[in-house]
């Protein structure tokens, strides 16, 4: 219920936000209407950092307590991650043809950086498609997600390293943002687009975590039946049984002696 | 294009992206809950 009611709330802050991203701001003197594409990207840029630190730290938690909720954890924020880096790329093409005269330019150490991190980040998303086993995959991916997350700081420090078209960075630098020369609507609309985009974000990661445990609960499932199978089918006379599933190290053994399991997730709220 | 073409297509990609993945979500969650195996209540 109270999922529900962050939705709810969250849809209604992303229509007022955009709304006043859209209506509520004057044009700007030097970029006029194309100013406003700003809002949405550095929103959905700020929680591409967000979701793959959030995909990060999940892994670590995994590598330290072995226990596949964190694991749920990350490949939500993963998926999420993907999905504001495409948004994020996407806005800053539209924001790019109008105020640099090109879409896209692969000498832009950000632009560039940023393609790679959503490479990287879909190759973690296909990476956990290569085993259905969930402890090698979760610990597979932690250390992808680890070594993936090199990239965020390079991302953001990119445009004070090297030079290109792309500005300085907008957010993490409430020297530039909360200025008090800075025009009061423009501050507003990018910080409700902000607010909205995370309560959005926290929502999208919520359900996505559910997801992620359902799926597990029923990989649980399938595997627990295929043991039930082989145990019967030994049971039989002149039958002889495979092993279901060899031990694997690192993982405590099942209570009925069958494949061994990570620790069960317990239950999700909804 | 003008600007405020782009402007359109910034949003509408963008916005449009989310609610595409937030009812995509929400079918795959209903999907895998009604393949729950029986005995299991929630996850």
């Amino acid at each position: 219920m109270k999922t529900r009611i962050l939705g709810v709330a969250a849809l209604l802050a992303v229509i007022a936000a955009a709304l006043f991203g859209l209506y509520g701001v004057p044009a700007d003197l030097n970029q006029g209407d194309a100013q406003r594409i700003m809002y949405p990207h550095v929103a959905s840029a700020w929680l591409a950092y967000l979701s793959f630190g959030v995909t990060a730290l999940a892994g670590i938690g995994w590598l330290i307590r072995r226990d596949l909720r964190f694991d749920a954890v990350a490949v939500a924020s993963a998926e999420i991650g993907v999905l504001f880096t495409a948004l994020a790329i996407w806005g800053g093409m539209m924001w790019a043809r109008p105020v640099w005269g090109v879409f896209w330019q692969w000498e832009d150490p950000r632009l560039t950086t940023t393609a790679l991190l959503l490479a990287l980040y879909v190759g973690y998303l296909l990476l956990r498609r290569l085993s259905d086993d969930p402890a090698r995959r979760a610990t597979r991916a932690a250390v992808v997600g680890l070594v993936a997350a090199v990239d965020i700081p390079i991302v953001h420090f990119s445009v004070i390293w090297w030079r290109g078209l792309h500005q300085p960075p907008t957010f993490l630098s409430p020297d530039k943002i909360l200025h008090p020369s800075a025009p009061l609507p423009f501050v507003l609309a990018l910080v409700g687009m902000l607010g909205a985009f995370t309560l959005a974000w926290t929502w999208l990661l919520i359900r996505r975590y559910q997801l992620a445990r359902a799926e597990l609960a029923r990989e649980d499932a399938v595997r627990g039946g295929l043991v039930r199978r082989a145990s019967a089918a030994a049971a039989r006379p002149g039958v002889a049984a495979r092993p279901a599933a060899a031990a694997r190290p690192g993982l405590p053994a099942s209570d009925d002696g069958g494949t061994p399991q990570p620790k069960a997730p317990a239950e999700a709220t909804q | 294009m003008s600007d405020v073409g782009f402007v359109i297509a910034g949003y509408g990609v963008i916005l449009g992206g989310l609610a595409a993945y937030a009812a995509l979500l929400l079918l795959r969650l209903a999907r895998e809950r009604q393949h729950r195996p029986p005995g299991d209540n929630g996850a």
